[in-house]
């Protein structure tokens, strides 16, 4: 029809698959991402720490520039299951600011002014809706967190020789699993809170306040109570000693770096870690659905 | 003519409340008319056929899918222009409206073309730019219009599509759904509380009260039932007229303050009721062709 001609007309033409049209929803939620400011130089950050890793491998495996900056060689770090619990840390740490950032603006606009009912008459069904708003974020995250997780361990196979590999295929399994869990846990942690949180800087501050005021409220109980498992109540504990297994096979005191990390003599089995993270995505599962299944009909 | 809406038995019941009790309809009209007053149970019926509410009996099927089995499918059939403010504020006119077209199967490129004709086609062509949110009432709804019709749907389902219209921007929007209406394959659904609405755009009205079906008629049937019912008014000398109507065999009824209803048979036409009051020495001041309005059909209903 021309834009001339006023009149209405039907549309006869081709139609995409109807079990990719979520994929639609993401790219244009990708598009209102990019649009964010204050997301590009977080995102810039966010690559800095891999460019320094890759350049710490690098160096680890050319002697002539060894000599040339006159370093001692065991004054360097081995790239190992350490290297790598300091990799996860740096990258999950800013991975949970770009979350607290880009998460909660992604549903509540939709909510709003009940443009959810409108988007749930056409023919997607609620779970593609949280797939379309939430894979942008999954994805972003993940090329923060275990897609170059990955990119380092495909450059020391390929400097160190496949016996590396060998020896470490923990590692890679670690930063995959892992990472996605971790990615997975807070995309759908800032979707629930973006679903239930009007307000964006208040989604985002409750982020905070789950992972950190949980965190502190576990430790008190740790204190009052001479137990351990207030460390069921820290997300960073619990994705530390998943972690920390998924590399070494056991979640040792100690294991991990920064904000993750597994407490020393206080310990919780790995079992529990992952059952508490699986209650949390459970709980953030039905928040989500209860929330857009009640926005479904207009009244 | 092939069934738009097949309703049989259909219950539906929210919490322990029974909403829509047993319905039964076929409904095959271009343009069906839902009414009903509050609480009858016509936003239930709707959200019913978008698959939004699963019966609790019976079955209703929309252009031939179950609604029950083939919610998806038939979502991609219907457009759906909802009676509250639906809209996401912060995006374009025209980004929400090919976002809707895109999700309803469209390739990107025609959802853009799409999507630019629909706000042309209502009228907003020079407002499709700006964000939804700073829209008023009026461009809002048809806006609403816009992302209803931009897919091309088989059914368009509006719901209460003139509120909050001014004079002008209401018969722009009838003149809009009887264009859609004219459309090949193109069947609308309108709910409205406006009596007048429905009656200027629809040719089957659905009259529901207390959740059942209070009345279901085929507009264009009573229209042409009636058109042989005149109304007229005379200036004096009324009893002669009617005597002069009884002795041609028309029948008649005197209120007795010069106003005559007269059912003539064949095909009537108006000036022999003026040449016949002329001949009787009086004249007609008004006359006019009597149908039941839609407001009668409804008021018997309510009954």
């Amino acid at each position: 029809m021309a834009v001339y001609n006023r009149s209405y007309q039907r549309y006869e033409g081709p139609l995409t698959k109807a079990n990719t049209r979520f994929l639609a929803l993401a790219r244009y939620t990708w598009e209102e991402m990019r649009a964010s400011r204050l997301l590009t130089p977080v995102l810039y950050v966010g690559f800095l720490w891999p460019l320094v890793c890759i350049l710490g491998i690098y160096l680890n495996h050319n002697l002539d520039a060894l000599r040339a900056l006159q370093v001692n060689m065991s004054e360097l770090f081995a790239i190992d299951t350490n290297f790598f619990y300091v990799f996860l840390s740096v990258q999950s740490t800013i991975s949970f600011f770009v979350a607290a950032l880009a998460g909660p603006g992604r549903i509540s606009p939709d909510l709003s002014n009940r443009g959810l009912s409108t988007l749930l008459a056409r023919p997607i069904s609620r779970t593609d809706y949280v797939l379309g708003r939430m894979l942008p974020l999954v994805a972003l995250l993940s090329c923060i967190t275990w897609v170059p997780g990955l990119l380092l361990v495909a450059q020391q196979t390929s400097l160190a020789g496949t016996e590396w590999l060998g020896v470490n295929w923990r590692i890679p399994l670690a930063l995959v699993v892992g990472g996605l869990l971790w990615v997975g846990l807070l995309s759908l942690l800032a979707m629930a809170l973006s679903a239930w949180v009007r307000w964006k800087p208040v989604a985002g501050g409750a982020m905070f306040m789950i992972f950190f005021v949980g965190a502190g409220f576990g430790a008190l109980l740790n204190q009052l109570l001479e137990m351990r498992w207030g460390h069921l109540l820290n997300v960073r504990t619990l994705m530390a000693t998943v972690w920390a297994w998924l590399m070494e096979g056991q979640a040792t005191g100690g294991a991990g770096f920064g904000l993750f990390y597994v407490f020393e003599q206080q310990e919780i089995p790995v079992w529990s870690a992952f059952l508490a993270l699986a209650v949390m995505v459970a709980a953030c599962v039905r928040l989500l659905a209860k929330r857009i299944q009640g926005a479904e009909v207009v009244r | 003519m092939a069934a738009i809406i097949e309703l049989d038995q259909l219950e539906v019941t929210l919490g322990r409340k029974v909403i829509l009790n047993r319905l039964s309809a076929t409904l095959t009209g271009k343009s069906i008319g839902l009414l009903g007053p509050n609480g009858a149970g016509k936003s239930t019926l709707i959200n019913t056929l978008l698959g939004y509410y699963t019966p609790t009996s019976g079955t209703a099927r929309v252009l031939g899918h179950d609604v029950r089995k083939d919610a998806r499918a038939l979502r991609s059939l219907i457009g759906f222009m909802p009676e509250n403010d639906s809209f996401i504020a912060h995006m374009s006119g025209l980004r929400f409206v090919r976002m809707m077209a895109e999700l309803s199967g469209l390739p990107p490129a025609q959802a853009l073309e799409r999507a630019h004709e629909a706000f042309y086609y209502v009228g907003m062509g020079e407002q499709r730019y700006r964000p939804i949110g700073g829209y008023s009432l009026g461009m809002r709804q048809m806006a609403k219009l816009a992302q209803a019709i931009v897919h091309g749907p088989r059914l368009v389902i509006l719901d209460e599509p003139t509120n909050g219209l001014d004079p002008a921007a209401r018969k722009r929007m009838i003149q809009l759904v009887k264009e859609i209406r004219a459309q090949e394959g193109t069947h609308l659904l309108v709910s409205s509380h406006l009596l007048r609405d429905v009656e200027e755009c629809c040719d089957q009205v659905l009259i529901l009260k207390d959740g059942r079906l209070a009345a279901f008629c085929d507009l264009e049937q009573e229209r042409s039932a009636n058109q042989h019912i005149f109304d007229i008014e005379l200036a004096h000398n009324a009893g002669a007229f009617v005597e002069a109507l009884a002795a041609r065999g028309y029948q008649s009824a005197w209120s007795g303050n010069g106003r005559v209803r007269a059912v003539l048979p064949g095909s009537p036409e108006p000036l022999d009721l003026f040449a016949l009051a002329a001949a009787q020495g009086t004249r007609i001041r008004s006359l006019e062709r009597r149908r039941d309005s839609l407001e009668d059909l409804f008021l018997k209903a309510m009954e």
